[in-house]
């Protein structure tokens, strides 16, 4: 594989590339901490569903539009039936396993290839469980066919649910849940809950889909029932009205991960759907941590001046973010210190912070950006890494740790 | 201060570059812009493996006189070595981060001598 330079005497060639040598400094990190005797929970990590795409429309239901993807997917490619906008993520071949990861070579095992390359990154990563999501899917929400949505989400949810999460008992998933037809939603949750490796549902936020709309309280009401969680994963939307201003990819993603998140949190916190459904665990993934203690402040100030227009909130609206969940990734690491460390106060990170590595993805975290911390106390450490996401996904780490595990 | 032996120096071309261990760790020794560089293979970031990333000219912006923006280009004159994990860019000349001055690679000099190139530790 040739990575062009500005000039070809320094064009990068990675010959054989593998996963494994490409993390090979974060295992030597694992190493030198001891991360193997601790829970590492990935909330938040992703594969590339356009791997194995032709497999998963294969899934698709209906026979007209199975058709029509399994054709138009032959010269189109994912682009078939896939919403795509602009994105530099590799920021022009620099982030190298964007380029490279898609030949790595794998060996025949009788794995599935998606299954083997997860298991290097997590191996390295020292990552005992990982919360797998997809990667261009995260566009789906914006698909001008709500049906198209529906009908991959369940393709999708299928074929992980069939063929990836019970090939292996480290891998689990918070299933795609398409948002934009409320009773799909529904449906979706009714169908999947409790299948082997699912941890809870997934909304991505990146859509023009309210939360409180009347449509979603009985999804929110069975996944309070059942104890699953709900998250909801950022992505960003180059053509959103407001974003579009952005002429650089870097300003799309900053604003876009952190607005739409922000958006639909400012939504639940106002509406009063702690209230409703105080026992339903929220999620928010990908927007990392820096516009948490914005929102809180901007809520806090103006309910106190407007509080006819929430009526239903019993406590500041801090108050109930301070009760949700947050993932860690992409953690600003910003140069003032006592930002972050005033950030995981405010938030409550000791018991609602979660730790995500978003791997591959370029701004990917390891384990290290939270077990170095110097203001985290051991314990804090342990809980934000694994222990915080074995509490809230109830999950069972009996085949990582068959003893238990320390702190926990 | 010992010297670990890199290669010969015909071995090492322009653009060209070599991962020598040094104990548990590793030196990169990249030959960019008409001079020899060495430096620890841990990006400042996150502890990536900077030597192994793409070098590239600095992208800077062109504005005319009028202060309107042009387009960009790169500065031939300036080259940087990107981290592969995340993309932080180094100053190949000063290994000082071209995002944020205050952090940089760890450099070690490097010696060519009768035919061979070497690092000083």
């Amino acid at each position: 594989m040739r990575i062009r330079s500005s000039d070809p005497a320094y064009d990068l060639h990675i010959e054989g590339y593998n996963t494994s040598h490409h993390l090979g400094n974060a295992r030597k990190q694992a190493d030198a901490r001891g991360l193997d005797d601790v829970l590492i929970v990935d909330v938040d990590c992703h594969h590339y569903e356009t791997d194995n795409f032709e497999p998963i429309l294969e899934f698709i239901d209906d026979p007209a539009l199975r058709h029509i993807a399994l054709n138009t997917y032959k010269y189109k490619g994912p682009a078939a039936m896939l919403y795509d906008q602009p994105g530099y993520q590799d920021v022009g071949g620099r982030v190298t396993r964007y380029l490279t990861r898609k030949g790595e070579k794998i060996e025949e095992t009788g794995g599935h290839r998606e299954v083997e390359q997860t298991l290097r990154w997590m191996n390295a990563l020292s990552v005992d469980y990982a919360c797998l999501f997809p990667t261009p899917m995260l566009f789906l929400g914006l698909h001008p066919q709500a049906e198209v949505e529906v009908a991959l989400a369940r393709a999708y949810n299928r074929w992980i649910t069939e063929v990836i999460l019970p090939s292996n008992p480290r891998l689990r998933s918070m299933l795609y849940l398409p948002f934009n037809d409320p009773e799909a939603t529904y449906r979706t949750v009714n169908e999947f809950a409790g299948k082997p490796g699912v941890i809870g549902f997934m909304v991505v936020s990146t859509r023009y889909k309210p939360v409180y709309e009347n449509a979603y309280m009985k999804t929110y009401a069975f996944l309070e029932e059942a104890g699953l969680p709900l998250s909801f994963h950022a992505s960003y939307h180059w053509n959103d009205q407001l974003t579009s201003l952005s002429n650089r990819f870097i300003t799309a993603h900053a604003v876009g991960f952190t607005f739409f998140n922000a958006v639909h949190c400012a939504n639940w916190v106002v509406n009063g759907l702690p209230e409703r459904f105080p026992k339903l665990k929220v999620i928010w993934i990908e927007s990392g941590l820096a516009w948490i203690p914005w929102l809180m402040q901007r809520l806090d100030n103006d309910f106190r001046m407007r509080t006819s227009e929430a009526p239903a909130l019993k406590r500041l609206p801090s108050e109930y973010m301070r009760d949700m969940f947050y993932t860690t990734q992409p953690m600003e690491m910003v140069n003032n210190q006592e930002a972050l460390e005033l950030t995981f106060k405010m938030i409550n990170a000791d018991t609602q912070l979660l730790y995500s590595s978003d791997y591959p993805h370029w701004d990917m975290d390891l384990p290290s950006t939270i077990w170095d911390l110097p203001f985290l106390k051991e314990q804090s450490k342990r809980n934000i890494l694994g222990l915080n996401a074995k509490r809230v996904f109830n999950l069972d780490i009996s085949n990582q740790f068959p003893n238990g595990v320390k702190g926990g | 201060m010992s010297e670990l032996f890199v290669c010969n120096a015909a071995e090492l071309v322009e653009g060209g570059r070599k991962l020598i261990a040094n104990g548990a760790d590793q030196i990169g020794v990249l030959r960019a812009g008409g001079a020899l560089h060495a430096f620890l293979n841990v990006c400042p970031h996150q502890g990536g493996p900077v030597c192994e990333g793409l070098v590239v000219h600095k992208v800077e912006e062109i504005i005319d006189a009028d202060k309107t923006y042009r387009g960009m280009r790169f500065n031939a004159d300036v080259l940087h070595i990107v981290c592969p994990w995340h993309g932080w860019e180094f100053n190949i000349a000063t290994g000082r981060c071209a995002g944020d001055g205050k952090l940089a690679l760890k450099r070690y000099p490097v010696i060519e001598r009768d035919g061979g190139i070497y690092v000083a530790i």
